[in-house]
Formats: C-alpha cells, sequence, structure tokens
C-alpha cells in the first residue's frame, strides 16, 4: 500500500520556565493511502503535539523538533521553511480542531473562511470559489448552503460549525487530514453525525485520516489502524482487530478495559486505569506507565523497552515481549467480542 | 442592522433633547443679562426683549426655541450686532473639524500601526519604546504638547509654522498636538487586543489552511483585534474636540475655541447655548457614529441588535 505519511522517532520537546517539556518522544507511525488511522491515549499524552507538528502549526520558541523526520510526499516536512510548508498546509494537509465554537473567524462569514483557501491554493476566482465553497458546505449536509455561506460562525449550532470546519478542511481535496478530537466539545447525538460525516466522505473523497480521539467507540467505528501514545512515545499500534482483540501491551488493556461496551452488564463499572502519567519535564528513564502497570518488573523501572514485532502491522514496546519474561494473560475485560 | 441603528438613533434623539433642555433652563436661571451693563432706558429695553422673543412666558420662549434648534436656526448672537449663530459657528468649526478629524486620523493610523507590531514583535525595542511613548501620549495633557510642538519644531527648528491658519502646514502640529493621547491609548488596546487574538484557535485554523503570516494578521487578527479599538474612538473622538478649545488657543487658530471663549467673556447668551448644543450634537454624534461602527465591524452586533 502506498504511504502517504511516514512519521519517525519524532522528538518534540517545549521550552518552559521549569525546563524541558519533553512533549513527544520518538513516536513514529505510518498513514497509508486511504485509511485511518485513530491515535488514541490519555490527555496530555502528546496526540495534539504530534498532529501539529506534522503540519508544523507549533509556533517555535517554545516548541522545538529536537529529532526525527516526517515523510510526506516525498519532502520531510521537518526541514522545509514557511514558504513551502504554507503551500502543503490546507491544499495536501488540512486539519479539523476540537473546538468548532472557537476555531472559525466570528467576524468572517463562513463562505468567507472557505473561499479564501481556494483562492490561495487552487486560484479560483471569487465567483468560482463561492460555488466551490456551496457545493463543500451542500457536501457536509447543510441545508440550504446558498444562504449559509453569508453567515457568520454564531448563527450555526456547533455541529453545522463542525461540518463548516470540515468543509474549509476538504475544499482543497487534500491527501491527508487530520482530526484532533473532532467530536469531544460535541453533543453526543451530534458526535455521530459528524463521525458518520467523515467515514462517507472518505470513501467520496478517499483521503487519509489521523484522526485523535480518546472515545474508543469511536476508533471501534472509523479506524483501519490504531496507534497507542502514552507519556509521548507510542506504546503499541496495528490493524483495528489486532489492538483490539490482541493488545499485547497493559496500557491498551487499561484503555480497552475502561470503555463502556454494548456487550457490558449494567452492574459492571467501568475500570480507569489508577495513577496518573508521568511528568514530561523529568520523564523515567524506564518504561513510562510502568509506576502504574500491574505486571511491572524490575526492567521496567530501569529501561525502556525495544519496539517489537507481534506481527508485519502489529508493534507493541513492553518488556513482556521480551523471551525471558514471565507469561501474562490480558484481563478478560479489556479483550474485546471473544 | 436597522433595528440597531433606529434603536441608537432613538437613544441619540433623545439625549440631544434632554441636553437643549437642560441648557435652556440653566441659562434661565443665570444671573447675568446681556443688557445690563449697558444704561438702556426701559422702551428700548422692552423692544429689544420683544425682538428676541425675550418678553414672552417660559414655556413659549422654550417651544419656539426647541423648533427653531429642529430647524438648525440657533438665534442670533446678543453681541456680534445679530449675526446668526448658526453662521458663526458653521465659520468657526471649519478649522477645528479639520485639526481635529486628521488629528483622530493620525492618531488611529499611528496607533494600530504601533499597537500591532508591539504585539507580533513582543518585548523587542520597538514594544518597549512604543510602551514607553504610550505613557507620555497619556500622562501629558495635549496643551503641554501643543506648546512644546509649537514652540521647537515652529519657532527654535523652524520645520512647520508654530501658529495662525493661511495654508494645509498650519494645520499639521495643531493636529499632532492632539493625536497624541489617540496615539498612546489606540496602540496600547491594539496591543493587548492583538496579543489576545493571536492566541485564539481560529488563528491557528488559519495558518492551518497555508495563508501567508500577512494575510492572516490583516484578515484574521486585526479585524477582531479593532473592535475594542474602535469602542475608544468614541472618547477619544470627544477628548481631541474638547481639547481643541485649548489646543486651537494656543496655535492662534480661529475655530470654535476662540468662539466658545469671546462667547462667555461677553455674556453672549444665544451664542454660549449654540455652542454648547453644537457640541452636544457633537459628541453624542460620535457616539452614535461609533456604535454603528462597532455595529459594522463586529456581525454579533449587527445581526442581534442586542449590544447595550
Ligand atoms: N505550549 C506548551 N508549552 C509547554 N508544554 C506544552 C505545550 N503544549 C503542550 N505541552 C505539553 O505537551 C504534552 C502533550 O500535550 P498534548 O499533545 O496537547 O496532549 P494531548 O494528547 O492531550 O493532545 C502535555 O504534557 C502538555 O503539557
Ligand atoms: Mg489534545
Amino acid at each position: 500500500m502506498a504511504k502517504v505519511l511516514e512519521v519517525r522517532d519524532l522528538h518534540v520537546s517545549f521550552k518552559t520556565y521549569n525546563g524541558e517539556v519533553q512533549a513527544v518522544r520518538g513516536v513514529s507511525f505510518d498513514v497509508n493511502k486511504g485509511e485511518t488511522v485513530a491515535v488514541v491515549g490519555e490527555s496530555g499524552c502528546g496526540k495534539s503535539v504530534t498532529s501539529q507538528t506534522i503540519m508544523r502549526l507549533l509556533p517555535s520558541p517554545p516548541s522545538m523538533i529536537k529529532s526525527g523526520e516526517i515523510m510526506f510526499d516525498g519532502k520531510d516536512l521537518t526541514k522545509l521553511d514557511e514558504k513551502q510548508l504554507e503551500k502543503i498546509r490546507g491544499a495536501e494537509i488540512a486539519m479539523i480542531f476540537q473546538d468548532p465554537m472557537t476555531s472559525l473567524n466570528p467576524t468572517m462569514t463562513v463562505g468567507g473562511q472557505i473561499t479564501e483557501g481556494l483562492m490561495k491554493h487552487q486560484k479560483m476566482s471569487k465567483e468560482e470559489a463561492k460555488k466551490k465553497a456551496i457545493e463543500m458546505l451542500r457536501l457536509v449536509g447543510i441545508p440550504s448552503p446558498e444562504s449559509r455561506i453569508s453567515q457568520y460562525p454564531h448563527q450555526f449550532s456547533g455541529g453545522m460549525r463542525q461540518r463548516a470546519m470540515i468543509a474549509i478542511a476538504l475544499s482543497c481535496a487534500p491527501k491527508l487530514l487530520i482530526a484532533d478530537e473532532p467530536t469531544t466539545a460535541l453533543d453526543v447525538t451530534i458526535q455521530a453525525q459528524i463521525i458518520d460525516l467523515m467515514k462517507e466522505l472518505q470513501e467520496k473523497v478517499g483521503t487519509s485520516i489521523i484522526l485523535i480521539t480518546h472515545d474508543l467507540g469511536v476508533v471501534a467505528d472509523i479506524a483501519d489502524r490504531v496507534v497507542v501514545m502514552y507519556a509521548g512515545k507510542v506504546v503499541e499500534s496495528g490493524s483495528l482487530d489486532e489492538v483490539f482483540y490482541q493488545p499485547k501491551h497493559p496500557y491498551t488493556w487499561g484503555l480497552l478495559a475502561s470503555m463502556p461496551r454494548l456487550d457490558q452488564s449494567s452492574d459492571q463499572d467501568l475500570q480507569p486505569i489508577p495513577g496518573s502519567p508521568p511528568n514530561l519535564l523529568n520523564p523515567p528513564k524506564g518504561c513510562p506507565f510502568a509506576a502504574r502497570c500491574k505486571y511491572a518488573m524490575k526492567i521496567c523501572t530501569q529501561e525502556m523497552p525495544e519496539t517489537s514485532d507481534v506481527s508485519s502491522t502489529h508493534r507493541v514496546a513492553c518488556w513482556l515481549q521480551h523471551p525471558m519474561a514471565p507469561k501474562v494473560e490480558p484481563p478478560a475485560m479489556a479483550v474485546g467480542g471473544e | 442592522m436597522l433595528r440597531y441603528t433606529l434603536k441608537r438613533l432613538g437613544y441619540m434623539v433623545v439625549t440631544l433633547w434632554v441636553i437643549i433642555t437642560a441648557t435652556f433652563v440653566m441659562m434661565k436661571m443665570l444671573p447675568g443679562d446681556p443688557l445690563k451693563s449697558e444704561k438702556v432706558p426701559p422702551e428700548v429695553r422692552a423692544q429689544i426683549l420683544k425682538q428676541y422673543g425675550l418678553d414672552q412666558p417660559l414655556p413659549v420662549q422654550y417651544v419656539k426655541y426647541l423648533g427653531n434648534v429642529v430647524q438648525g436656526d440657533l438665534g442670533k448672537s446678543l453681541s456680534f450686532d445679530g449675526r446668526s449663530v448658526t453662521d458663526m459657528i458653521l465659520e468657526g468649526f471649519g478649522p477645528s473639524a479639520f485639526i481635529g478629524i486628521q488629528g483622530l486620523l493620525f492618531g488611529t493610523v499611528i496607533g494600530l500601526i504601533l499597537g500591532s507590531v508591539s504585539a507580533l514583535k513582543r518585548g523587542s525595542l520597538i514594544d518597549n519604546a512604543s510602551t514607553f511613548f504610550a505613557v507620555l501620549g497619556v500622562s501629558i495633557p495635549n496643551f503641554v504638547m501643543a506648546a512644546l510642538l509649537s514652540y521647537y519644531v515652529g519657532v527654535v527648528w523652524g520645520i512647520l509654522p508654530p501658529g495662525l491658519w493661511e495654508s494645509y502646514e498650519y494645520s499639521i502640529l495643531p493636529s499632532l498636538a492632539l493625536s497624541f493621547p489617540v496615539i498612546a491609548q489606540i496602540s496600547r488596546y491594539t496591543r493587548t487586543e492583538m496579543v489576545e487574538v493571536l492566541d485564539q484557535d481560529y488563528m491557528k485554523t488559519a495558518k492551518a489552511k497555508g495563508l501567508e503570516r500577512s494575510a492572516i494578521i490583516i484578515r484574521h487578527a486585526l479585524r477582531n483585534a479593532l473592535i475594542p479599538a474602535v469602542t475608544i474612538l468614541g472618547p477619544l473622538a470627544i477628548n481631541i474636540i474638547t481639547g481643541s478649545l485649548v489646543v486651537e488657543q494656543i496655535f492662534a487658530i480661529p475655530g470654535m475655541g476662540e468662539l466658545f471663549v469671546t462667547s462667555v467673556i461677553n455674556n453672549d447668551y444665544t451664542l454660549i447655548m449654540g455652542v454648547t448644543i453644537f457640541y452636544s450634537v457633537l459628541i453624542v454624534g460620535v457616539i452614535f457614529l461609533v456604535d454603528l461602527l462597532y455595529g459594522v465591524i463586529d456581525p454579533r452586533i449587527r445581526l442581534s441588535g442586542a449590544k447595550e
């Protein structure tokens, strides 16, 4: 399968008064053409920093790309200058943010916010861009787009705004769409609609998607592959089935156990993982999850485990994979379906 | 927008009516009499009072006066051979309006540029210099500024005329003097607001669209940062209007300032009332305009008409 994006050993830090926050510490993953990769993990594990680094949206200072590469279309995005990046942003890679209430400019019409990208990247005239904007609004399911186009964001509901954001993002037919928790700020009923819309549009447009979320229900619904992040690292990645049905990392077990499921009887409570992630100002030298891990061994606190291949697509960074480690069965709660 | 405009217009009319009425009542209550100083025989006095309609009962005078004011007739001056007060004001208003508007323009443009640059280059030399300048601008009264400018730029260095009113050059120094507090305030407001706007999520959206930095700032940041600057434009314009009374005197400009001072010295009732009402109209008008401008810039206000 053709690779659209390859992130290799990416390290990103922030310079702060208290020292260097190592937000992303060696993240690697690929995105293939037309697929949806879900990035999951608790809040603060570096999902947004990773995605915004791909688009090079983080101001520097305070952010710094310490090392690693982000290959897109034969180019290393970490090496491009602003001028080159402007050609890629919005045109080849587009992004949807978490809060549609604040992500649209309140003093510009929704139409204006769609057309400006089209005029810039596709050199459309105002009229052409307007036509295209109406078409995009219709595509994302906004009724009477001809009149909606000249309205302002405050005249749209939250769900409508997120649809408009999707219209903006997809207007130039990007190869890659990054959606950073696109439904977190929305009502539950609207969340499903937005996810369905993304699924439908992906089939129509053929864009690859990186979907950042901590809603595992959404992941199960839409993802082809899953990347599990913890404390700035990828602890496990693989196809949806591999990560959901044969999870190898205790953190993934924990996440899955905390996920509400249809087949769950109501008296079975969700089990959040006890404890909290390490401070990234001074991350532990061993496995960052060791302090919260029921199965932690001596080695876990001393040395970071290598990433090992479970299958050609399934990778995990855990000492339990080592041939000398004891055999541990995942708790039943963590394994979906079977 | 129509509803919003009508509502503002309504407020304006009511405010003006209150001011005109209050001015009328106060003038009637004031001790002193324009005819007292001269030794006039009672018949002549009665004749003059009749001529100006001052012999009639107050309510009648009031209604008549109000009717005339609405038609733009402010009566006849008591000290300048019965010249029309409206004419006198319009004559004096020319130079005053010119230096005032030009001062506001200088101040707004320079202030916006300084404030934006400061926000974009936080902590830079320009930022610090403009902070320093802003402190000076708000703390030094503009008549001091006027005197300094007139003396140094006008007299000592001889770059521009230090006073009088003959050609365009004569307007630059007075306008500059008036613009200082405007520069100071507008640049502070713009800086604060710009810093806040640059941090908003929609700025990230704009960047993610691949827009150039200049387009992001001009199209997305500036307009949002402008809203609070527009709200202080009203008070600033009013500052200029009142400040120019003194600044005009320093530059010896034959404007409203001179008219106002002479009217008070001569106890010229109609002229004082005329000037007062004219100023009120001006100030209330400025407030109205700023409210409208606010609506134009911020669609949330324009469309709801709700902002109080
Ligand atoms: N501007 C910043 N300055 C310092 N630390 C930051 C900054 N932005 C993010 N971080 C830190 O980076 C880590 C990852 O953040 P983020 O990627 O936003 O997490 P999430 O997975 O919830 O999206 C967090 O620990 C956060 O505190
Ligand atoms: Mg995030």
